[in-house]
């Protein structure tokens, strides 16, 4: 973490405490509908630094981390309303089932030698069928979705994750947090030089002896046990889940939007990322009603619009023209 | 004394063509061993096979005792062979000293001990002041010496050196050489080397072993090696006068 710290110039220390005091006041400042935004925002900066992990520093795309945000609030959700075991503990199982799944994929994958877009159709395969089977499990609810009691008087119970919109919001800073910390140090620990080298060339990588399919292997493992976290989250605060909604291919392209356009393999990518797209989707969603062109699929075209602009002028992500246009961290590490 | 490496009788046919057939040599400790011979002689293919690329058909090799044929090359590179590739293959978007970190961070499991052995063997390679440069900025020259220092941070026993002298000028060849030289003699690492540029193997290789077609016809100090007249019809010709 000392490291992470020390390698910012005085301009970005500065900068990262003011938003970070910032978020942790929001609450005192705006509204509930603001504060939504923000929670969801933060959620986007959680699950992208999971996936930024295995793409942005691993190289290995996955196009289907809807996939265990789905399983990880499924198998947490379904443990409370089933059994009534709390998802502080909920959490452990839902993290093992994600990543038991993202260990079969990566095997799969990384044994037999399926790469690039290969291996992001077989992400999406998992995630497809896996959709298609929950329709037909009827302890979940099958298509007709599993919901979580909603109850006044339980929302003190934090212990249960119930709590309202600043509980939920603070709950959200703390995964962003969380996973940002998490990403820093993987990224400068060995494994993180070891996914470097493998996203950069994988032979190259072998012959200085890094076992690659291992370090794949611990890439897809610890990216979708944190999105599986995500997932209980994201249940948790919803209330309800549908097959259809959480393990949609639509999904999974959200997720990853954040790092990509924030910057690929950065630490701070898919937070800026996340802090520019979850915004701009509310904004065009109240754009387009006052403008009174509300018509289905306005916004999406608007979005898309705009994501291009963006990928366009900034191709390697926002994050790293910022840092170059305002010498955020130190030219040396 | 038993040998560091030794190759016996090892071939390699890719559908039906020998690439390598029955070679066989050893290396001693210490040793500067070069293999020479026209291209397509096999000499990348018998690289390949010692590094864990390319499994052979027929024959064993032993390095420090343990049969390495058929290892994956990863677990080649841990028992201490460091090699570098001809057609060079950096990590084109790290830096020049992220790039060696990454293969001083197989025996050292603190970054910043990592960090501190890649500076060490950057000032050795002439790279320590591009040392902030992205790999893929570097110009040819400066991306073989890379290859050599990211090879070398691995620590290895034996470094396979291929065509690093390849698109050098005599200036850049003599300071290689002299690199080399100083690996050797300083770090008593054995290297292996294939090289066409006859200056560096008559200056470094104690022993040349010559391919051709595959297999070997000589092996023998560089100065004998030039006078053979087997190897000056196949390989060296007009070459030979110098």
């Amino acid at each position: 973490m000392r490291a992470l710290w020390g390698a910012m110039t005085p301009r970005g220390k500065v900068l990262l405490a003011v938003l970070v005091v910032a978020l942790l006041a929001a609450p005192l400042a705006v509204n509930r509908y603001l504060l939504s935004v923000l929670t969801l925002t933060l959620y986007f900066v959680y699950v992208g630094q999971a996936w930024n992990l295995m793409m942005g520093y691993a190289g290995q795309l996955s196009l289907g981390h809807a996939l265990y945000v789905g399983l990880g609030g499924y198998v947490a959700a379904a443990l409370w309303v089933h059994f009534g075991i709390g998802p502080w503990l909920g959490v452990f199982p839902a993290v093992a089932v994600a990543a038991a799944f993202g260990a079969a994929i990566g095997w799969l994958g990384f044994r037999f030698g399926i790469e690039g877009v290969y291996f992001a159709l077989l992400t999406i395969a998992f995630a497809e069928f896996t959709r298609i089977g929950f329709d037909h499990i009827a302890f979940t609810g099958g298509a007709g979705g599993l919901f979580l009691p909603y109850e006044e008087k339980r929302l003190g119970e934090w212990w249960n994750l119930r709590g309202g919109q600043d509980f939920f919001y603070y709950l959200a800073f703390a995964l962003a947090s969380g996973g940002v910390v998490i990403a820093a140090l993987l990224s400068r620990a060995r494994l993180g030089f070891q996914w470097l080298a493998i996203r950069e060339d994988e032979i190259a990588a072998r012959a200085l002896g890094i076992d690659v399919f291992r370090a794949k292997m611990k890439a897809v493992l610890i990216s979708s046990g944190m999105t599986a976290i995500g997932g209980v989250f994201y249940a948790f605060y919803n209330n309800s889940l549908f097959p259809a909604q959480v393990f949609d291919i639509g999904r999974s392209i959200e997720l990853i939007l954040a790092p990509i356009v924030g910057g690929l393999g950065t630490i701070f990518g898919p937070v800026i990322g996340a802090l520019i797209l979850t915004p701009l989707g509310e904004i065009l969603i109240a754009a387009t009603e006052r403008l009174g062109i509300d018509a289905p699929g306005v916004k999406a075209v608007f979005y898309g619009l705009l994501l291009m602009i963006i990928i366009s002028l900034v191709p390697n992500g926002v994050w790293p023209w910022i840092v170059r246009r305002f010498a955020l961290v130190k030219h040396k590490p | 004394m038993t040998p560091l490496l030794s190759v016996v009788d090892i071939s390699k046919r890719f559908r039906g063509l020998v690439a390598v057939d029955k070679v066989s040599f050893t290396l001693a400790e210490g040793e500067i061993f070069a293999v020479i011979g026209p291209n397509g002689a096999g000499k990348t293919t018998l690289f390949n096979m010692i590094a864990g690329m390319l499994a052979p058909d027929e024959g064993t090799i032993t390095f420090r005792g343990r049969q390495i044929d058929g290892m994956p090359a990863d677990a080649v590179c841990r028992l201490g062979i460091g090699r570098t590739f001809q057609i060079v293959r950096p990590f084109p978007a790290l830096s020049v000293e992220d790039n060696v970190t990454v293969g001083a961070l197989l025996h050292r499991s603190d970054v910043g001990a990592a960090r501190s052995y890649a500076r060490d063997v950057l000032a050795r390679l002439d790279l320590f002041d591009k040392r902030d440069v992205a790999a893929s900025a570097l110009t040819l020259p400066d991306r073989k010496r890379l290859e050599v220092a990211r090879a070398l941070a691995t620590d290895p026993k034996l470094l396979l050196l291929d065509e690093v002298m390849a698109g050098l000028v005599p200036t850049e060849t003599d300071r290689m050489v002299e690199i080399l030289r100083g690996l050797n003699r300083d770090m008593g690492v054995t290297i292996l080397l294939i090289e066409h540029v006859m200056r560096a193997v008559m200056a470094l290789a104690g022993q040349v072993l010559v391919l051709h077609h595959g297999a070997a016809i000589a092996q023998a100090p560089p100065q004998n090696v030039v006078r053979d007249p087997k190897v000056i019809e196949s390989y060296l010709g007009a070459e030979a006068a110098f």
